[in-house]
């Protein structure tokens, strides 16, 4: 039975917002337990016990939003009641979930018993289920706010250290400045449209006439910079190897992953739901950032030794990748999205995790070389370390093969064959970063650097369950992708402005 | 649908259960040969019973349209459709029970023939898998399914020829026929695409159905189609020019020769045709190409087969100009026919590989009791076998005759029927008429060579070697037994399809008609007076009883010298023998230009030169480069990466605001 909200009514809007309100009072409640508990080394576990309850349950509730198909009555003012929203927050809510099991053990193990850990991990999460779900630029400005100070301050929680000082400031001021950029664009887009509503902007330009607006089109290229900066895209990338490399390794992981997503998704509603009509404006700029995203990102890979940097690096390879999707600016682009992302925070969590298993202290001096001959005394560890690789490379039998591949049949199904193209060739390159890894562990010696690498690996309990769970769905949907590739292929159908469904009929 | 016909799917899946637990006890138990023995024919007599019981459900059943089985969806990609199903019409009826029947018998025979052998539950694992994958090509509703079981079958055939892999020789000859194969692969997948192009489906029904509307009667599409599933063909079923494999295939154990490169895989061909029968009907060029090539392959390897010493060369020999007769067959479009001579040459030929089988096996335990290594397989080492295997010269005397074409037995019938046919076709085009002389011909030396065989190895002196001749014996009674039941079938097939002038004639011929009706408009008529068809009767008798008489009359067993002590071949005779110079010739023109191109221009040029040098190393120096460059602009300095953000904002709004 569809579920109608009214969103003009209170009570309506409350309902339409109960993930987000539930995770705020439930973050609020933590943060006090937090305050409350100080003195208690154990804290911080109990605390993100009471963490992964709250995302259950915001996980919960998005289901059943799914699956009830609640629907707004009328035009989403505010905020979106779509299965996109629906989906995308599914996405973000596991990687949330595996960052907090991954960090369990980790905070205590690194002595950041810090217990607002996981309520600020809350509070990004609320943002991103904001920006996820904003049908208004207002509402996905505050949301990308609140989710950036939660990581802002998640980047740089570990504070005796001066790396991770260093990045969150580095961060945080690269950050403001293209937040800036962000709402500087909004304002464009309102100037030009008279409105921030996404759908009313769609709405405005079928009207025609302000196709070749400058104001508008400037809007739109300084909106794509706010993003850039987020989703990681060159040249907007430069803040990722520094940040990444000073974080928490769960938390590089989370911003890797998640992070990452959150900001995917609400470039791809803005793309899809406001200018999909009008895709002259933006996607050749786009498609010049995926093109020099996937390029650059890639070939600095090749030449990284460090692991944690390595992956820094492959994580900017992979937004290129998305941000093929996004150029297709099509339902069928945002399905690839969605399905890439949740292979994508599978396996990069996954990687994160293990490297997090690997080191101590922040984990940025594990060389790749280090992982040498890790195949004879850790099997199972290897096993998952090769499957995360080969996923990330796009290996068939892989998901990551699978998601790549519906990239590019979105691609290709917009007529973008060069971009297809260059996508091939940028995960040709990545082999050469991702392969090693493969190479060191199983067909290496041990090197003198790190003789006792195999002993000291560190992966139990809820970590372990988390490595494990990720290789086994990554085969799976290597495997078997048909279930969820129908829901991604059913979390994008509304995605399209539904005044412009409408407006076809006189 | 007769009930039983749904339960065709164990048919297939029991052999392949077969070969997992063959499979998995070659590695768990290796010496439980009892177990395999259970299992790995215990499998094949289930397969067996049951196919006969759809068979005779096909029997009651009246329609003749076909049951088609479908089981999941298999690769649904936007236009294509391809599931896993199976057709049970007629046809694959007939072929379901002469693999499944053949197949039972060669796996009771290599019980014992390989007994001693230590890979005995790996040789049941690749057996069973083979017949699985012989059934799903038979089975298959649509192209694909069809194809995943022709290239099994070609996997299983690679392995078994390299069956005693630890010979180099033996590997080699496992590459070569799947080499073979591969290229012959490439018409069958090319033929696929155009069908798939034109048709927009590669399900047989649709396909044939579609064809009509689809295709110009003697259009271009439709010749290219055909001519590239015959180039298939002749790769799997060894026709001119992808015929040299199969002799170098004997290298596998006897019954697998028996098996796969007589009784069934190599008739693939053949089957494939009589599926596609419509396509062919309305393509003439090809179907003459195909009846061209069939005829002088026909001739060519029985003429090859008169001058081999090897008995398991001269069968493969004959095989392959046996198989010449069915594409023939086929060819001038006698489907039911070209079908009829697989059926009894499946009997025949089966049989004759089995005895030699038997005799090889007899002559191995000769020489290795008294650790002689002599050639176990050269004729001119054995002589005069019959005293010692009564049984063996008898049931193979049976399919001499048969495949002779002595009246009465069933190979007279089956390619009585085909040159009878391809007489008919003459009345219409003189093309046909040659190809019936080319055919009657190679019929002539069949007879010949079949005798000079049997000659040289049951009668006359014994060449094996004093002390040896004390340890030859009859095989044991598991190996007889099969042969007693083929030798009943070789003499008895030809009751399947008597010809138009006897009583209860053309019984297989109505049996097809739903197979092969639809592409019945296109034919030319074939029909024979009484009178002709008698005469060609009597004419086929004639050539088979001088061929024999020829043999008996002129050959000279008494003088043959061993195989260590035989003076060198002659003239046209070495020639014969070293198969008309044809592997040397592919050799010569093919293999080395290819390998030549391969190390000088491919590997040295391309690969080492270009791609490791300028692509490889290149692009890793490239790559080095500019990850230098990036990490030389990774200062860590917040005010260069403000700067580099800055020039890409200043070139994003270039890029929007146009040119």
């Amino acid at each position: 039975m569809p579920v109608a909200i009214d969103l003009s009514a209170p009570g309506g809007v409350a309902l339409a917002l109960l993930p987000e309100i539930l995770l705020t009072v439930w973050a609020c409640v933590l943060l006090l337990l937090a305050a409350w508990q100080h003195r208690d080394p154990d804290a911080h576990r109990r605390i993100g016990g009471l963490a992964l309850v709250g995302l259950v349950a915001a996980l919960v509730v998005m289901v059943w939003f799914w699956k009830s198909g609640t629907r707004p009555a009328g035009l989403p003012l505010m905020i979106a009641l779509d299965t996109f929203r629906y989906a995308g927050a599914i996405v973000f809510l596991i990687g949330a979930i595996l960052t907090v099991l991954l960090s369990l053990r980790y905070l205590g193990r690194e002595r950041i018993a810090v217990p607002e850990y996981y309520a600020l991990l809350l509070f990004a999460v609320i943002g991103m289920l904001l920006m996820g779900g904003a049908a208004d630029l207002i509402v996905l400005f505050l949301g990308l706010e609140t989710m950036s100070l939660a990581v802002y301050v998640l980047a740089g929680i570990k504070r005796r250290s001066g790396t991770s000082a260093e990045a969150a400031l580095k961060y945080f001021l690269l950050g403001a400045f293209a937040s800036g950029f962000l709402l500087y664009g909004i304002a464009l887009i309102y100037g030009a449209t008279g409105t921030t509503n996404l759908t009313v902007i769609a709405f405005q330009l079928s009207d025609g006439g302000l196709q070749d607006s400058a104001l508008l089109s400037i809007g739109v290229a300084l909106l794509l910079v706010g993003f850039g900066f987020k989703v990681a895209a060159v040249p907007f990338h430069m803040w990722v190897p520094d940040v990444y490399d000073g974080a928490p390794t769960p938390i590089s992981g989370f911003m890797a992953a998640a992070v990452k997503a959150a900001g995917f998704a609400a470039l791809i509603r803005i793309m899809v739901t406001a200018l999909g009509e009008s895709t002259a404006v933006w996607q050749g700029a786009v498609w010049w950032l995926a093109v020099i995203t996937m390029l650059i990102g890639n070939l600095i890979a090749l030449a990284q030794r460090r692991l944690k940097r390595m992956l820094a690096y492959s994580s900017i390879g992979h937004a290129g990748y998305l941000l093929v999707a996004v150029t297709s600016g099509t339902p069928a682009g945002a399905s690839a999205f969605l399905f890439y992302a949740l292979v994508y925070t599978l396996m990069t969590i996954g990687a994160f995790g293990l490297l997090a298993a690997l080191g101590r202290d922040g984990e940025s001096e594990v060389l790749i070389d280090d992982l040498s001959g890790l195949a004879a005394g850790r099997p199972w560890i290897s096993f998952a370390m090769a499957v995360f690789m080969l996923s990330l490379l796009g290996f068939p039998g892989t998901a990551g093969f699978i998601g790549k591949w519906y990239i590019l049949s979105a691609a290709i199904g917009t007529g973008q064959w060069l971009l297809a193209v260059i996508l091939v060739l940028g995960s040709v390159v990545s082999a050469g970063y991702y392969l090693p890894v493969i190479m060191n562990m199983y067909m290496r010696e041990p090197v003198e650097r790190r003789p006792d690498l195999s002993a000291s690996v560190d992966l139990v309990g809820a970590a372990r369950g988390v490595v494990a769970t990720a290789v086994v769905l990554l085969i799976l949907l290597g495997v078997w992708p048909n279930r969820v590739l129908d829901l991604a292929v059913d979390g994008s159908r509304d995605l399209r402005a539904p005044a412009l469904v409408t407006g076809t009929s006189p | 649908m007769p009930e039983i016909v749904g339960w065709v799917w164990l048919v297939v899946l029991l052999p392949f259960f077969g070969f997992l637990a063959n499979g998995l006890l070659s590695f768990v138990a290796p010496r439980a040969k009892t177990a395999v023995s259970v299992v790995g024919v215990g499998v094949l007599v289930a397969s067996f019973g049951l196919a006969a019981g759809i068979f005779g459900g096909l029997l009651g059943h009246s329609d003749g349209a076909p049951f088609i089985l479908t089981f999941w969806h298999w690769i649904p990609v936007g236009d294509l459709q391809v599931d896993v199903a199976f057709q049970v019409d007629q046809l694959s009826a007939v072929m379901l029970l002469v693999v499944t029947g053949v197949g039972m018998l060669i796996h009771i025979f290599s019980v014992g023939y390989m007994r001693e052998d230590d890979g005995y539950a790996r040789y049941f694992a690749y057996l069973n898998l083979f017949v699985f994958f012989m059934l799903v090509l038979v089975l298959g509703a649509n192209f694909p399914i069809l194809f995943v079981g022709w290239e099994g079958v070609g996997l299983c055939s690679y392995l078994l020829i390299g069956f005693w892999y630890t010979e180099k020789v033996n590997a080699d000859a496992g590459k070569k026929a799947f080499i073979m194969n591969r290229i012959g692969d490439f018409g069958f997948l090319i033929a696929m695409f155009l069908i798939f192009k034109t048709t927009g489906t590669l399900v047989f029904t649709e396909v044939f159905g579609l064809a009509p509307e689809t295709f110009a009667v003697d259009g271009p599409t439709i010749t290219a189609i055909t001519l590239f599933l015959f180039l298939g063909c002749t790769g799997k079923s060894a026709q001119i020019p992808l015929y040299t494999w199969l002799p170098d295939a004997m290298a596998g154990p006897t019954p697998v020769s028996a098996l796969i490169h007589a009784a069934t895989m190599v008739t693939a061909g053949v089957y494939l045709i009589a599926r596609t029968n419509v396509l062919f009907a309305m393509a003439p060029l090809s179907s003459a190409v195909v009846a061209i090539v069939g005829a002088v392959t026909a001739l060519w390897a029985a003429s090859i087969a008169l001058k081999q010493w090897d008995i398991k060369k001269v069968l493969a020999y004959s095989t392959i100009s046996q198989l010449g007769y069915m594409f023939l067959g086929v060819g001038v479009g006698a489907v039911a026919s070209g079908i009829f001579h697989l059926v009894t040459h499946a009997f025949f030929k089966a049989l004759l590989f089995l005895g030699s089988g038997s005799v090889i096996h007899a002559m191995h335990r000769a020489y290795s009791a008294t650790d002689r290594h002599e050639d176990a397989q050269d004729m001119r080492n054995m002589g005069g076998l019959r005293r010692w295997m009564p049984w063996t010269a008898g049931v193979m005397w049976i399919a001499t005759l048969a495949i002779a074409g002595i009246p009465g037995f069933s190979g007279f019938f089956s390619k009585d029927e085909i040159l009878a046919m391809t007489f008919a076709r003459g009345h219409d085009e003189v093309l046909y008429y040659v190809l019936w002389g080319v055919g009657t011909l190679a019929s002539l030396m069949t007879a010949f060579y079949m005798t000079r065989m049997m000659l040289y190895t049951f009668h006359g002196p014994n060449r094996t070697g004093e002390r040896e001749r004390d340890h030859l014996h009859e095989a044991p009674w598991v190996m007889t037994a099969p042969l007693l039941v083929l030798a009943a079938g070789s003499v008895l097939g030809g009751l399947l399809n008597l010809p138009h002038v006897l009583p209860f004639h053309g019984w297989l011929t109505e049996w097809f008609a739903p197979v092969t009706g639809l592409g019945e408009f296109y034919r030319a008529e074939m029909h024979l007076e009484a009178g002709t068809e008698w005469s060609l009767l009597g004419l086929a008798t004639l050539i088979a009883a001088v061929g024999i008489f020829v043999a008996v009359r002129f050959l000279r067993p008494a003088k043959l010298q061993p195989a260590a002590e035989a003076p060198e071949e002659t003239g046209f005779g070495k020639v014969l023998f070293r198969k008309y110079y044809i592997d040397e010739l592919y050799d010569l023109v093919i293999v080395r230009p290819l390998v030549w191109l391969s190390d000088r221009v491919l590997w040295r040029g391309v690969d080492v030169g270009a791609i490791d040098g300028a692509g490889v190393d290149g692009s890793a120096r490239l790559a080095r480069g500019i990850g230098a460059i990036g990490s030389w602009l990774q200062t860590g300095q917040v005010g260069t990466y403000i700067f580099i953000f800055v020039i890409g904002v200043v070139v994003l709004l270039r890029a929007v605001s146009g040119p």
